[in-house]
């Protein structure tokens, strides 16, 4: 469902990514770990079109995405920070992407589900850090797009609304949807990834299943697993050094 | 890209900024005529903060809006919309918002306490037009310098020192300039330098349309004489123009390439 080949990316003389190459299959819910600044939002961002690669191809459902746009109808993108018109009410926000998309959506239950009702006909700049987020959630999972992009999307959710947050991962991943995560809440990975996706240092040092991963590493847990791998990097480093 | 203006242009309407000025150009637009008791001086004090003032606040609170819809800006990148339309219609909500403040916070006090003659009010709709043209230029200068300064800091340090440099820091080094070649042909290039000055361009423009010749100074009397005052003003506006036309399509060429 994407296909990246060969990507690079550098800011300036930082090399965020270094020829990625990744195969994420729909149906499944793939998460993207590594430590800060191993390039994982940069990765989302690669995929949706802001970030422009420097070298490499990235295709979604067959279609290259290099100076496309109309691609971006089979994503929904969480973003980490969420950040909107403070002046706006939650309903003109959603209202307002509703028109730009121009696709048919169906926020009500998303709404009901999170318990935003209360929240409508408020003005986004009051709205706190988490309600804001579940805001964001609505926004990107109210369309029906066949992939779903969520780049730390449990920040700042109360315990109800991530078990909420769960089940509609699950439901879409039943539904055949293609789910991207990247987090750092391991029990979540754990509890919800066919496949994991380990960057470090721009490279993706691991792609498979949990159980693969833990027989690589011999280990029984993902942190562990994990820690392993920053571990054989600082041995590596430091037989380099 | 007119779905993103008509929400950027309601988020704005309902900003605090908005309305102050707006508040602003009515109470000095309603204190200049009530104190003055001239229509035509009245006027001429316009001239002044408009050509100074309107360049100021456009820069200022386009690198502002630039700033703080960053986050919601790359929420829209993730959606199937073109980034020009993106970017033209948040500029267009910004250039929109900032221009009815000012044509209201004009017209609305000009309309129950100015008693004007026909010629008077042509000269305040030319000053309204001017100062439209510069808030369409200082809002695209800002989205310019904005979106190619991440640095917030930076971004507010360029954005005040071009204001400064183009309203005052200009005007100086031109007449010094002037002083030193005094005994050279100066036409050509006083012309050249107006043009290139937007905030000059457009007071030289005004005060041919006003007609005041005392204070026109060099370049305006250059105009005047290479141009005449149709010609001159025609030529301003037109000038003034590519000066919308420039900075918008380089903030538009910035956007297309930049990596968010």
């Amino acid at each position: 469902m994407i296909n990246i080949q060969h990507l690079h990316k550098s800011f300036g003389k930082l090399e965020v990514l270094k020829d990625v190459q990744l195969e994420i299959l729909p149906g499944k819910v793939t998460a993207v770990l590594g430590p800060n600044g191993s390039g994982k939002t940069t990765l989302m961002k690669s995929i949706l079109g802001m970030t422009l690669p420097d070298q490499g191809t990235i295709e979604v459902r067959g279609e290259p995405t290099r100076h496309a746009w109309n691609y971006r109808k089979h994503l929904s993108y969480v973003p980490q920070i969420a950040q909107f018109p403070s002046n706006l009410t939650v309903q003109e926000l959603l209202q307002m992407i509703k028109e730009v998309r121009q696709e048919p959506a169906n926020e009500n239950p998303l709404i009901d589900r999170l318990s935003l009702q209360p929240f409508l006909d408020k003005k986004l700049g009051t709205l706190s850090g988490g309600t804001r987020q579940k805001v964001n959630l609505v926004l990107a999972l109210m369309f029906d797009a066949p992939i779903v992009l969520m780049d730390e999307p449990t920040a700042g959710l109360d315990p109800v609304a991530l078990l909420e947050l769960k089940r509609l991962i699950q439901e879409m991943r039943k539904a055949g949807k293609c789910i991207v995560v990247t987090t750092h809440i391991m029990p979540l990975v754990e509890e919800l990834a066919d496949e994991i996706v380990f960057l470090l240092d721009g490279k993706v040092y691991f792609q498979g299943s949990l159980s693969e991963l833990f027989s690589l590493t011999e280990k029984n847990t993902l942190e562990e697993a994990i820690a392993h791998f920053l571990t054989q990097r600082k041995d590596r480093t430091s037989v380099n050094a | 890209m007119w779905k993103i203006f008509k929400y950027s242009f309601f988020d704005l309407l309902r900003s605090r900024w908005t309305y102050f000025y707006f508040l602003f150009f009515m109470i000095v637009t309603a204190g200049l005529l009530h104190l003055s008791g001239q229509v035509a001086a009245a006027i001429t004090s316009l001239l002044n903060i408009v050509v100074v003032l309107i360049p100021l606040i456009s820069t200022l609170y386009g690198i502002v809006y630039f700033y703080n819809s960053s986050e919601f800006t790359e929420l829209l990148l993730a959606q199937p919309v073109r980034r020009r339309s993106i970017f033209l219609g948040q500029y267009l909500g910004l250039f929109t918002s900032l221009a009815a403040s000012f044509l209201l916070g004009i017209l609305i006090p000009a309309i129950f306490l100015g008693h004007f003659e026909v010629r008077l009010w042509l000269d305040l709709l030319y000053l309204l037009g001017i100062g439209t043209l510069l808030t369409a230029i200082f809002t695209a200068i800002a989205f310019l310098i904005a979106l190619r300064q991440t640095n917030r800091m930076k971004g507010f340090a360029v954005a005040i020192l071009t204001w400064l440099f183009l309203a005052v820091l200009y005007d100086g080094l031109f007449i010094i300039f002037l002083l030193f070649f005094e005994d050279y042909p100066l036409e050509k290039f006083s012309l050249i330098a107006t043009v290139l000055n937007p905030i000059d361009l457009s007071r030289t423009s005004l005060l041919l349309k006003l007609d005041m010749a005392a204070l026109m100074g060099y370049t305006g009397a250059v105009f005047n004489k290479f141009f005449g005052t149709s010609m001159g003003m025609l030529i301003s506006i037109s000038a003034l123009v590519l000066w919308v036309v420039g900075p918008l399509l380089s903030f538009l060429r910035v956007a297309a390439r930049k990596d968010f």
